[in-house]
């Protein structure tokens, strides 16, 4: 699961350009939106998008995302649950 | 009342100008995006959401960013300022990253973040967040650049009673070609005689087109 975590930093950072953001400014239990991050709603988007592209994961229901988005965490826990590629 | 010219930035071939005065120079620009983010290192812009804007509003965004802190803005409140822009590319830069990335059928990962780039007067939008405007604006698509028509346009603003100042000017990026051009105009009683050095100029065709060639 850390190894999962790190990665999933990386490809946070790298997919939403957070320029300023290193790997161990990110605690993988805080919320990644409305603090910390201060991610807005085009970074969920591009989210779902990481997901499909790295993980071959299709949120059917949007309203699972907020669930699944909440923190870096709650993402690798997904991913660990329903990943069908990577 | 007369109109003036109080203060401007130029940015094209690898150099910056703030009212006359070079304030940056990259010899030799190895990328836009590079040479766009060694001049917000210089200026120590602290603002993340640059580093996730397309092209044309890095470059609209920087401009505005020198502009502003050249000039004395803060006299107006916020729906008294407006934005007059142009270009001759539009947002074709960022429209064809975005046609990149829906181009084949199997690897189709249409990115959100770029497409709502595609639109230039985006650019407008990104410096009214930044700085809280809320005033009229528009962005023009001409081939050539046309001094006449941004002349037009902001007088119209002004005659129309729905500005108090105006920035306007020309921001332009097609893959590695960049121009930029911004100023402010405002009413002559509002002008202070200098402004960190450089002498307003009366708003004509002329002196637009004269700001264009700065270099």
């Amino acid at each position: 699961m850390d190894e999962l975590i790190d990665k999933l930093k990386k490809e946070v950072i790298a997919q939403l350009n957070l320029e300023d953001i290193s790997v161990d400014d990110i605690n993988p239990d805080a919320p990644l939106f409305g603090e910390g991050l201060g991610l807005d709603s085009i970074d969920a988007l591009e989210l779902i998008v990481l997901l499909e592209k790295n993980y071959g994961i299709k949120i059917e229901d949007p309203k699972d995302g907020k669930k699944i988005f909440y923190s870096i965490r709650t993402m690798a826990e997904y991913i660990t649950a329903h990943q069908t590629k990577g | 009342m007369n109109k003036l010219i109080s203060s401007f930035v130029y940015i094209g071939e690898g150099k910056v100008f703030v009212n006359k005065r070079l304030i940056f120079y990259q010899e030799k620009i190895v990328t836009f995006a590079e040479f766009i983010k060694a001049l917000y290192r210089q200026e120590q812009v602290s603002y993340p959401k640059f580093h996730k804007m397309d092209s044309l509003s890095k470059l609209g965004f920087m401009a505005a960013e020198l502009l502003l802190k050249s000039s004395n803005r803060g006299r107006y409140q916020a729906d008294s300022l407006a934005i007059v822009l142009a270009n001759s590319s539009s947002s074709l830069d960022t429209d064809m990253i975005y046609q990149e990335s829906i181009r084949d059928r199997l690897v189709y990962f249409p990115s959100p973040s770029v497409f709502v780039y595609t639109l230039a007067n985006i650019v407008i939008g990104e410096i009214c967040i930044r700085h809280g405007f809320k005033g009229e604006n528009a962005f023009l698509v001409s081939e050539k650049f046309d001094s006449g028509q941004l002349m037009d346009h902001v007088s119209e603003v002004f005659d129309m009673h729905r500005a108090e100042a105006c920035i306007f000017g020309w921001v332009e990026i097609l893959g590695s070609q960049f121009k930029a051009m911004m100023a402010l105009v405002e009413y002559e009683n509002a002008v202070l005689a200098e402004n960190h050095g450089f002498r307003p100029v009366p708003f004509s065709q002329a002196a637009i087109n004269d700001l264009m060639n700065v270099n």
